[in-house]
């Protein structure tokens, strides 16, 4: 008699094990979907918020960041574009573009298309390398490749080239691809993780701004959204007194929330830069852009 | 008789207390050396350079870095301890929120 409640128990004991091993097995697939990045998903996801979230924005009106957030700006932008400030750059631009470099090659001989309307495609995932590859690193890696000092990454001429090159693209849509490679994966992901992280004193994520407070004012400046945020890069500021690069735009937000920046085109920048330019894919081109 | 014992015992007390607080007074007023300054300094840059491998320094740290050492140079090192002191702080701060935010990132992701 006792024999037998001793295999009941056990059975019991047995069958409320394989349960839980089953519930577990079950809660642990559940938490690696969840965290399996969906980049697809994503993007549909992000463009869903802020089109929501300002219903009486086109979608395609977002590019022009904090000037289709608010009308009275919205009209000053208008005006601007008529005498844009970044006209000094883009002339600067197209005439080193055109200029040969000492070895009679140019910039032409480094990208598809000879780089006339193609900044839609960058960043792209270069297989080879195992990276991300942005347009400015393109360009300097071009210039080094034909024996030319690199520029710095955050202004002045490097802006300028890439103004031109933007300009070329202009209302061609972001097509950014992420290759069937689980490395260009890992790269989204971090730069995912990166536009979501808080750091500096502040505590700011990229987020913290352009996702959860875009339209409202820090200080003087009404903060733009991050969707289609790239698509106006470079961008003349007035704040800046000049031109700034994505790398210039990336270095002064973390300083701004009193965190030490990283390098120009260091990994975390270009996968940044890689998840940001993807969520704004179909967006168009509208670079270069002009800015309080 | 119980009397004079309870004020005895009193006074004892009473005389501890001054001691104590004669004693704290005088370890806060006793004067920072060069030593106490490059040991706070140390351990200040030690927590910044564990902040810098994960990529996460912040400017302050380097701000009360800078003005420690400044301090210091001027002889000054009550104050270069005192802002050795903040730096580790701030920089200690800076590690626990990269380490917190290897996961608390996703609270923030658009799904």
């Amino acid at each position: 008699m006792g024999g037998e409640v001793n295999v009941r128990s056990a059975i019991h004991f047995a069958s409320a094990a394989l349960l839980l091993a089953a519930l577990s097995c079950g809660a642990a697939q559940l938490a690696v979907a969840a965290d399996t990045p969906d980049p697809v998903a994503d993007a549909k996801a992000f463009q869903k918020y802020f089109t929501q979230k300002f219903p009486k924005v086109k979608l395609q009106d977002f590019v022009n960041g904090p000037y289709s957030m608010n009308e009275d700006m919205h009209r000053q932008w208008e005006e601007k574009e008529q005498f844009p400030p970044y006209d000094f750059s883009l002339d600067l631009g197209k005439e080193m573009f055109s200029k040969p470099f000492k070895n009679g090659k140019s910039y032409a001989d480094c990208f598809p298309n000879q780089g006339i309307g193609i900044r839609q495609n960058y960043p792209y995932f270069d297989e080879k390398e195992g990276k991300v590859v942005t347009l400015e690193l393109a360009l300097n890696r071009c210039r080094e490749a034909n024996g030319e000092a690199p520029f710095s990454y955050v202004k002045d001429e490097m802006a300028a080239l890439t103004a031109y090159m933007a300009f070329t693209s202009r209302g061609k849509p972001f097509d950014i691809k992420i290759p069937n490679d689980p490395r260009a994966l890992e790269a989204y992901q971090n730069g995912k993780r990166y536009f979501y992280t808080r750091r500096g004193q502040l505590n700011f994520s990229c987020a913290s701004c352009h996702v959860q407070s875009p339209g409202e004012r820090i200080r003087a400046e009404v903060l733009a959204p991050a969707l289609g945020i790239l698509n106006a890069m470079p961008i003349y500021r007035s704040e800046w007194g000049g031109m700034g690069t994505v790398s210039r735009r990336f270095i002064t937000c973390n300083s701004q929330i009193r965190g030490v920046p990283l390098e120009p085109q260091s990994d975390e920048y270009r996968d940044l830069e890689y998840y940001l330019s993807y969520v704004s894919n179909g967006l168009p081109i509208s670079g270069p852009g002009a800015r309080p | 008789m119980s009397m004079i014992r309870k004020i005895t015992r009193m006074n004892s007390a009473l005389a501890l207390a001054c001691l104590l607080v004669i004693a704290g007074a005088t370890s806060v007023l006793a004067a920072s050396s060069e030593a106490d300054f490059k040991t706070a300094y140390a351990a200040a840059e030690a927590a910044n350079k564990q902040a810098a491998s994960l990529r996460n320094q912040w400017t302050t740290t380097a701000a009360a870095l800078a003005a420690a050492k400044k301090a210091a140079d001027g002889g000054d090192f009550d104050q270069a301890v005192a802002s050795s002191k903040e730096a580790e702080a701030l920089a200690r701060a800076s590690i626990f929120q990269a380490t917190s935010e290897k996961e608390a990132w996703k609270a923030l992701e658009i799904r």
